[in-house]
C-alpha cells in the first residue's frame, strides 16, 4: 500500500469514528428526556416523546439520511426562495444522532421502569421532589443496566455509518471500495473488516470494564 | 415547686394533649375497591400507636395516606392540628399551600417493609443525602448527624458499606436511621419485620422501642403482637377497612371485645 492510500483509509476511520462519537454524546442527552418525556404524567408530552420514537425507529435510517440531504434543502427552498446545501458531515451528525437518539430513549425508559417502585417511595418520604429524586436515586442506578445495551446500540450504531457513503461521504467502507475496485484487490475489504473489529472489540472490551466497574454496589 | 418547674410541667401536660395527625372520615377506593370505609384516628405527641388486623385490611394504605405516597378518596388529615387533606370523591376541596404541605411533610419519617435502603449509596451516604439535598444542611453538619443516628442504631461502624453487605436487620436499622436523620416528628413504620427472618426481628424491634423511649410518636403497623402489648400506648385492630377495635393493649390484646379481633388474636397468637 502507499502512503496514500494509508492516509485514506485513515481519513475514512476518521469520519467514521467522528460520527459515532457525536451522535453517541448527544443521543444519549436527548434520549434522556425522550425517555423521561414517555415517563411524564402529561399526555401531550408522552405523546410527543412517544411520536419520535415511533417515527425514527420505523423508518429506514438510510431514508432518514436522505430526508435530511435532499428532502430539508428543497423544502427549504419551497419556504424561503433560497437555497441551502446541506453539508455531508452535518447531515450525518444531525441524522445519525435523531436515529440513535430513539432507540436509546426506549432503552433508558426500560432501565427506569426496572428500578423497584420503593426507591422512588423512600425518596419522597424523605421529602425528595421528583426531580431530586430521579437525579440522585433512580438514574444513577441505570447506569450499570445501561452499560450492555448502549454498548449494543453503539456497536450498530458505528457499523451504521457505513450508510453516510450513499450521500457521498468518504468513511472508511466508501474508501475501501474506491481502493479495491481500482486497484483490483479484494484485500482492502480485509483491512476495513480488520478495522472494524478493531473498533468494536475495543468497545467490547470498555463496555464490559465499566459494567463491572459501575455494578460495585451489587457485589455482596 | 417553684413556678419555671410548675410550668415545665404544664407544657409537658398540655405538649402530651397535642395532636400530631388527626385523620377524619378517610376513605379511599382503588377502583371500585373501597380500601378504607372511613377512618377516623387521632394520634397524640409521644403516642404509640400500633395497627393490627389481618392482610388486606388497609392498615397500610392508611399509612401511606398519611404522608402522601396515596392520595385518599375523601376525608381530612390534620398533621400538628394544620389541615393538610381535604378531598371529596377524589378532589380536593380546600385549596391548601403546597409549601406549607410539604414543610409539614418533612415532620413525618417512614420505614418500609422491604426497607427500601438506596442501593447505590453507602450506609452513610444513604443517611446523609436527604438532610443535604431536602434541607440543604451542608455537607459538616449532615455527615455529623448521620453518624450520630447511626451510633444510635449501632450501626456507625459499617458508615462505608453497601446495604447488600448488611444483614436484613441491619439494613433496617439503617432505614430508621435514615428517617430519623432527617428529625421527623412523628414516625411510621409499615410492616418494618416482617420481610425479616426470624432470628433478625429482635435487633430491629429493640431499635424501635428505644426510639418509643425518647417520646417519638409512632404509628406501627404490625404483627407482632409481643412488640405491641409492650410498647404500644393504643392498639388499634383493623378489618375490611374500618377500625374494629382499639383501646389499650392490655384491653385489645388480652382482653377483646370483639368476634372479629378475638378470632384473628387465636390466628395468630
Amino acid at each position: 500500500m502507499t502512503q496514500q492510500q494509508i492516509q485514506a483509509i485513515f481519513d475514512g476511520t476518521v469520519i467514521t469514528i467522528e460520527i459515532t462519537a457525536v451522535s453517541v454524546v448527544l443521543g444519549f442527552i436527548l434520549a434522556m428526556f425522550v425517555a423521561l418525556g414517555r415517563l411524564s404524567k402529561n399526555r401531550i408530552i408522552r405523546g410527543i416523546s412517544w411520536f419520535y420514537i415511533w417515527f425514527f425507529r420505523g423508518t429506514p435510517l438510510l431514508l432518514q439520511l436522505f430526508m435530511v440531504f435532499y428532502a430539508v434543502p428543497i423544502i427549504y427552498l419551497d419556504y424561503t426562495g433560497q437555497t441551502l446545501n446541506m453539508d455531508p458531515m452535518v447531515t450525518s451528525y444531525i441524522t445519525y444522532t435523531l436515529n440513535t437518539t430513539a432507540y436509546m430513549a426506549e432503552i433508558i425508559r426500560a432501565a427506569i421502569e426496572s428500578i423497584p417502585e420503593g426507591q422512588m417511595e423512600a425518596a419522597k418520604a424523605l421529602g425528595m421532589t421528583y426531580g431530586q429524586a430521579m437525579r440522585r436515586i433512580i438514574i444513577p442506578q441505570t447506569y450499570r443496566r445501561l452499560v450492555a445495551p448502549i454498548g449494543n446500540e453503539l456497536i450498530i450504531l458505528l457499523k451504521d455509518t457505513s450508510l453516510v457513503s450513499s450521500i457521498a461521504l468518504s468513511d472508511l467502507l466508501r474508501t475501501t471500495r474506491t481502493l479495491a475496485n481500482s486497484s483490483g484487490s479484494w484485500l482492502y475489504y480485509v483491512y476495513a473488516a480488520a478495522i472494524y473489529l478493531f473498533m468494536t472489540t475495543l468497545l467490547q472490551l470498555g463496555t464490559d470494564q465499566l459494567e463491572k466497574r459501575l455494578g460495585v454496589y451489587e457485589r455482596r | 415547686m417553684n413556678e419555671d418547674k410548675l410550668k415545665e410541667v404544664q407544657n409537658g401536660l398540655e405538649d402530651s394533649e397535642k395532636s400530631m395527625v388527626r385523620v377524619e372520615e378517610l376513605r379511599k377506593q382503588f377502583g371500585n375497591l373501597e380500601v378504607l370505609k372511613g377512618i377516623d384516628l387521632d394520634v397524640k405527641k409521644g403516642e404509640v400507636v400500633c395497627i393490627i388486623g389481618p392482610s388486606g385490611s388497609g392498615k397500610s394504605t392508611l399509612l401511606r395516606c398519611l404522608n402522601r405516597l396515596e392520595r385518599l378518596t375523601s376525608g381530612k388529615i390534620y398533621v400538628e392540628n394544620e389541615l393538610t387533606e381535604d378531598r371529596v370523591n377524589g378532589r380536593t376541596v380546600s385549596k391548601i399551600d403546597s409549601d406549607k404541605i410539604s414543610r409539614l411533610n418533612l415532620d413525618i419519617g417512614m420505614v418500609f417493609q422491604n426497607f427500601n435502603l438506596f442501593p447505590h449509596l453507602t450506609v452513610l451516604e444513604n443517611v446523609m443525602i436527604a438532610p443535604q439535598i431536602v434541607k440543604k444542611i451542608n455537607k459538616d453538619d449532615a455527615y455529623n448527624t448521620a453518624i450520630q443516628v447511626l451510633e444510635r442504631v449501632g450501626l456507625a461502624d459499617k458508615k462505608d458499606e453497601y446495604p447488600i453487605r448488611l444483614s436484613g436487620g441491619q439494613q433496617q436499622r439503617v432505614a430508621i436511621a435514615r428517617a430519623i436523620a432527617m428529625d421527623p416528628k412523628i414516625m411510621l413504620f409499615d410492616e418494618p419485620t416482617s420481610a425479616l427472618d426470624p432470628e433478625l426481628v429482635g435487633e430491629v424491634l429493640e431499635t424501635m422501642k428505644e426510639l418509643a423511649e425518647t417520646g417519638m410518636t409512632m404509628i406501627v403497623v404490625t404483627h407482632e403482637i409481643g412488640f405491641a402489648r409492650e410498647v404500644a400506648d393504643r392498639v388499634i385492630f383493623m378489618d375490611e377497612g374500618v377500625i374494629c377495635e382499639e383501646g389499650g393493649p392490655q384491653e385489645v390484646i388480652l382482653n377483646p371485645k370483639k368476634e372479629r379481633t378475638q378470632a384473628f388474636l387465636n390466628k395468630i397468637l
